[in-house]
């Protein structure tokens, strides 16, 4: 049986999974969710346009509906201040920071930065897949960045709350 | 080059960092970082948190894929319904795609008929540039009441402004089942939008939202109590998914 046409693209959803999760196993779970929605929405897709970026579409739906599910309307982010451990010594201490650092910002700001810098999609790409218009991708592209210097340079940033 | 160099905008500093200036800028942009100490800064440690960010998830890659999720797409879909596997069928032959969005086990209560009938008309008047209505925005009421009248049911025209479309009017129509009304609206770009109207029948039940490719347009049809409603136009589909429940809410009353 010739390979399914997502199969080639697992890897890298897991990889953006990772960055939106961090944890393996929900990271993966994701992964499944997405996976089994974009079979059942398969005919949908245009056959014109890009699977990568579909599939990667179907994933922020997936994650978005999870995390308006999972908090009911509230969206609460807090920090663990034992956490912000400043980094210091070697690449393992420094990645285990920019993963806590990563963990901190606004699910849409993570999306941007790892979309863009990891996933080089590009700007318009970036913007179709998380439906929102460019100059949106381009405002939170620009605070995500600024927020993870913030953040990386020692925790000093007010704790960020946010309440919707 | 005794010009001291243009000033370079925000966006066009991310855009360096991430290769995506214009060729023709970034010799441009060069010139400006070597006298602005604080942009050249800023764009070092934009590029180095790309390069951490890769560093932290790209091992990623390299890992084993865990079994469940090849199993996922490579096992046999169990159970595709007829209705998918025809439209699938359909997509292969470069057709149209007729595809329920969601429950597709459960029979559409409001046929694909109906989402044709709005296709055509939406290809129809959408394209007219004389007469799109026969009674315009500027008689809102007047155009609500009448249609209401007419398809013997109380109408609204929801407001689409949030996503840049004005009411531009609406006209009568016929539906199969009688009388069907059509609202047009328009966004700043002359792109046109139209919400069909009419009764769903007897014994019609509310449903999902439904979605076909019909005459080169969008469609996304549901029922809600005793009227059938269609949102036809040339947007994407999940933008035409926000449009449509925006109209939904509107129209539950």
């Amino acid at each position: 049986m010739p390979n399914h046409p997502f199969e080639e693209h697992i890897p890298g959803l897991r990889r953006y999974a990772r960055a939106l999760l961090r944890d393996r196993t929900r990271a993966d779970d994701l992964v499944q969710d997405t996976l089994e929605r974009a079979l059942n929405k398969f005919s949908l897709f245009r056959r014109d346009s890009d699977l990568r970026a579909w599939l990667f579409t179907v994933m922020h739906n997936v994650h978005v509906n999870q995390i308006r599910s999972a908090s009911n309307r509230m969206v609460t982010i807090e920090y663990n201040d034992s956490e912000m451990t400043p980094a210091r010594g070697g690449d393992v201490t420094a990645l285990h920071d920019l993963a806590n650092a990563l963990e901190r910002l606004l699910p849409e700001h993570r999306e941007v930065l790892v979309l863009i810098g990891v996933e080089q999609f590009s700007y318009e790409e970036a913007a179709r897949v998380l439906d929102v218009p460019i100059g949106t991708v381009m405002s939170r592209l620009s605070r995500a960045r600024e927020r993870l210097s913030i953040l990386l340079e020692g925790g000093t940033a007010p704790q960020l709350r946010r309440v919707k | 080059m005794t010009e001291k160099p243009r000033a370079v905008s925000d966006e066009e500093l991310h855009a360096y960092v991430d290769g995506r200036l214009a060729a023709e800028r970034v010799a441009e942009l060069e010139a400006w970082l070597a006298v602005d100490a604080e942009a050249a800064e800023r764009v070092r440690a934009f590029q180095a948190q790309n390069r951490a960010l890769q560093a932290l998830l790209d091992p990623v890659l390299n890992e084993p894929v865990p079994p469940r999720l090849t199993e996922t797409v490579q096992r046999p879909r169990r159970a595709l319904p007829l209705r998918a596997a025809a439209a699938i069928a359909w997509l292969a032959l470069g057709g149209i795609a007729g595809y329920a969005l969601h429950d597709w086990r459960t029979p559409p209560v409001v046929t694909a008929q109906f989402a044709e009938r709005a296709a055509v008309a939406h290809v129809v008047y959408a394209a007219e540039v004389q007469h799109p209505v026969e009674v315009t925005a500027e008689q809102e009421s007047h155009l609500v009441q009448w249609l209401s009248k007419r398809l013997g049911k109380e109408l609204r025209t929801p407001d689409f402004t949030p996503f840049g479309y004005q009411l531009v009017g609406g006209r009568l129509l016929p539906g199969d089942k009688g009388p069907a009304a059509q609202f047009m609206y328009q966004d700043s770009h002359g792109a046109r939008l139209t919400l069909y109207v009419s009764a769903a029948g007897e014994g019609a039940q509310s449903s999902a939202f439904r979605y076909e490719e019909e005459a080169g347009t969008r469609v996304l049809y549901w029922v809600d109590r005793d009227l059938g409603f269609a949102l036809v136009g040339e947007l994407d589909r999940t933008r035409l998914m926000d449009v449509a429940h925006v109209a939904y809410q509107a129209l539950n009353f």
